[in-house]
């Protein structure tokens, strides 16, 4: 069951990375090793163990319906890799001549 | 220099502020020590990402203008007022940047405060500024940092531990008194053991998570480094409790974490259960002078009128694999925030809204960032999702059970901290997933939520040795009851660090 380079190449399109042919096959190698270790897991039994989402029995944690400030607009766009008049400024989302919707 | 301020950075956090608060140094003449030491240190010692000299002297002449005014603000100043901290760098705090330690958050401005650190600061802490890591958290060594390397204090050959190698490294170098780190799979406890420091993972839900660069949401947890036990439940008594703004944050008991140290200190642990997991101490891989260390501090704690009893965790060794699933599936997932859209890198010219995404997360993220996503995004694939991520949940749950049994017998369990003594740059370089098995024994307290706790207990060959304590969930008191005992019997010489004469003047 390892991992082809081909679905090592698709993992990388849908993790949104962009990997070149050497990095695809070194993370090939890489990413085989650390699931032959977790296959470590293969050796439970566990049948009938039910999974624990988290660690502690948490309640649904609600808060009064009640208005409090939140960020600033300021604090908000202070990273923005670009920002104009309020807003976040990103690049065109189809490329020039590009007739379908950007597939992400 | 006054004879007290030289003492200052390797002086408990009470000591500091009964001088500061007694007057007889000022909490600016303590920042300015330490700013000083910083300057002539951590070129050797590398712990800092950022230095922060105008908010430690304001926080400083803060507290000193309390002080001087008198009233009610004198007054409310407790233990911590006027003590050097500082914050590992994936916590935001106004006024510094939040890097991560990555190529990806470079620029990134903190746009406000994480409340862990905020609740420091409002105890009258003077912030010295942020600390190196692993990037993003991932790794056991702080050599993934994009920044660079941190170096061990006591063996500038040797890594400090990972991933919050900086916050360690600066307690240990007495570059600041307590330093707050997070921990999602031993990321406290294992530096800790390296440099020699006190380092506590408390319990799943005791400290808010809120402004803190979220790495596996159902493991994270901040907690304190210091010298002394005693420092490290001050600094957790100022940062636990139920926070608003983070929703897995618990009302859990708030008991006297500092009066369980002074017992622990005088020896009064009569009746305490103390287990041993014999499988834990046969472990393949664990050096067997850090087996000796455990059995040690067992007898020396079983000497004070502690019940040893003796049990096994026989899950332990799934918890690595397991591990290797739910970590990188939830960093993946937290992870996929960074787009280059709103904050973080943005590659240039980018072609289509597709082609930003791939280059700006490539362009930003290290490699060792690029394999967790890789390996979280495979396992929570569909085909793929029931035999790794479910797998990995039900391993879980036996873990959890593994430690109820034990709890069930004994009120805190000793195992080794780590397998293995600080270990050499570079050593890991050929097979990253070795340095994995680093966090072997911290991983499983993480798994099933409940605390732990490294104590430093001797000098091997001149490199700190320390043992793990582990408690019950919502069962601090406990670990800082054994912590304290075990830190007056085996008084760790941690001012004897190779750097800590240097840049005093």
């Amino acid at each position: 069951m390892a991992l082809t380079t081909e679905e090592v190449r698709k993992i990388g399109l849908i993790s949104r990375l962009e990997l070149s042919d050497a990095e695809v096959e070194g993370l090939k190698g890489e990413l085989n090793t650390i699931l032959d270790y977790v296959g470590q897991m293969q050796e439970l039994d566990l049948d009938g163990v039910e999974p624990t989402t988290h660690s502690t029995a948490l309640a649904d944690s609600l808060r009064g319906d009640v208005a409090v400030p939140s960020l600033s607009q300021e604090a908000v766009l202070m990273n923005a890799p670009e920002a104009r008049n309020g807003a976040f400024i990103v690049p065109r989302i189809k490329a020039p001549g590009q007739s379908e919707e950007g597939s992400a | 220099m006054s004879e007290q301020l030289t003492q200052i950075p390797f002086m408990p956090a009470a000591d500091i502020s009964a001088l500061v608060k007694s007057r007889e140094v000022s909490a600016r003449e303590v920042a300015n020590t330490m700013l000083d030491r910083i300057a002539a240190v951590d070129g050797a010692v590398s712990a800092y990402n950022e230095v922060t000299p105008e908010l430690a002297l304001a926080a400083a002449d803060a507290v000193d203008a309390a002080l001087a005014e008198g009233g009610d603000a004198a007054v409310a100043l407790g233990e911590l007022a006027g003590v050097p901290v500082a914050f590992k760098d994936n916590m935001n705090m106004v006024g510094t940047h939040t890097t991560c330690s990555s190529k990806m958050l470079a620029n990134f401005q903190s746009p406000y405060d994480c409340t862990a650190v905020r609740r420091m600061l409002d105890a009258g802490t003077i912030p010295l500024g942020k600390l190196n890591m692993d990037e993003f958290a991932f790794g056991s060594s702080t050599e993934t940092s994009a920044v660079g390397r941190t170096f061990n204090p006591w063996d500038l050959e040797r890594v400090p531990g990972g991933s919050s190698g900086g916050s360690a490294a600066a307690v240990s170098a007495g570059l600041a008194t307590i330093t707050l780190g997070s921990d999602t799979g031993g990321s406290i406890r294992q530096p800790a053991a390296f440099t020699g420091t006190v380092g506590l993972k408390p319990s799943y839900g005791r400290v808010s998570r809120y402004g803190c660069v979220a790495f596996a949401s159902s493991l994270d947890q901040i907690g304190p480094f210091s010298h002394t036990v005693r420092d490290n439940a001050l600094a957790f008594s100022a940062i636990a409790g139920k926070d608003p703004l983070d929703a897995t944050s618990l009302n859990l008991p708030e008991d006297d974490f500092v009066a369980a140290c002074d017992a622990g200190a005088t020896g009064d642990i009569k009746g305490m259960r103390v287990a041993l997991a014999t499988d834990l101490l046969e472990q393949e891989g664990l050096d067997p002078r850090l087996k000796a260390e455990v059995l040690q501090a067992a007898a020396t704690l079983e000497a004070a009128g502690a019940e040893i009893v003796e049990t096994t965790l026989p899950s332990t060794k799934y918890g690595l694999p397991a591990y290797y699933v739910l970590g990188p599936a939830e960093a993946s997932s937290n992870l996929a925030r960074f787009d280059g859209i709103r904050y973080g890198h943005r590659a240039d010219d980018a072609e289509d809204v597709l082609d930003l995404y791939m280059r700006s997360r490539k362009e930003g993220f290290g490699p060792e960032v690029i394999r967790r996503i890789m390996i979280g995004t495979h396992v929570l694939s569909s085909g793929h999702y029931d035999a790794y991520y479910t797998k990995a949940q039900k391993v879980r749950t036996v873990i959890k059970n593994d430690y109820e049994a034990v709890f069930a017998r004994a009120d805190v369990l000793l195992t080794p901290t780590t397998p293995d003594l600080p270990f050499k740059f570079g050593q890991y370089d050929d097979n990253p997933t070795a340095m994995y098995l680093a966090d072997y024994y911290t991983i499983p307290v993480n798994m099933a939520g409940i605390a732990g706790m490294s104590v430093p207990t001797s000098l091997i060959e001149g490199l700190p040795a320390s043992v793990q304590i582990v408690a019950n969930h919502g069962r601090e008191v406990d670990l800082f009851r054994a912590g304290a005992a075990l830190e007056a019997a085996s008084a760790f010489p941690y001012a004897s660090v190779p750097v800590a004469s240097s840049g005093l003047v």
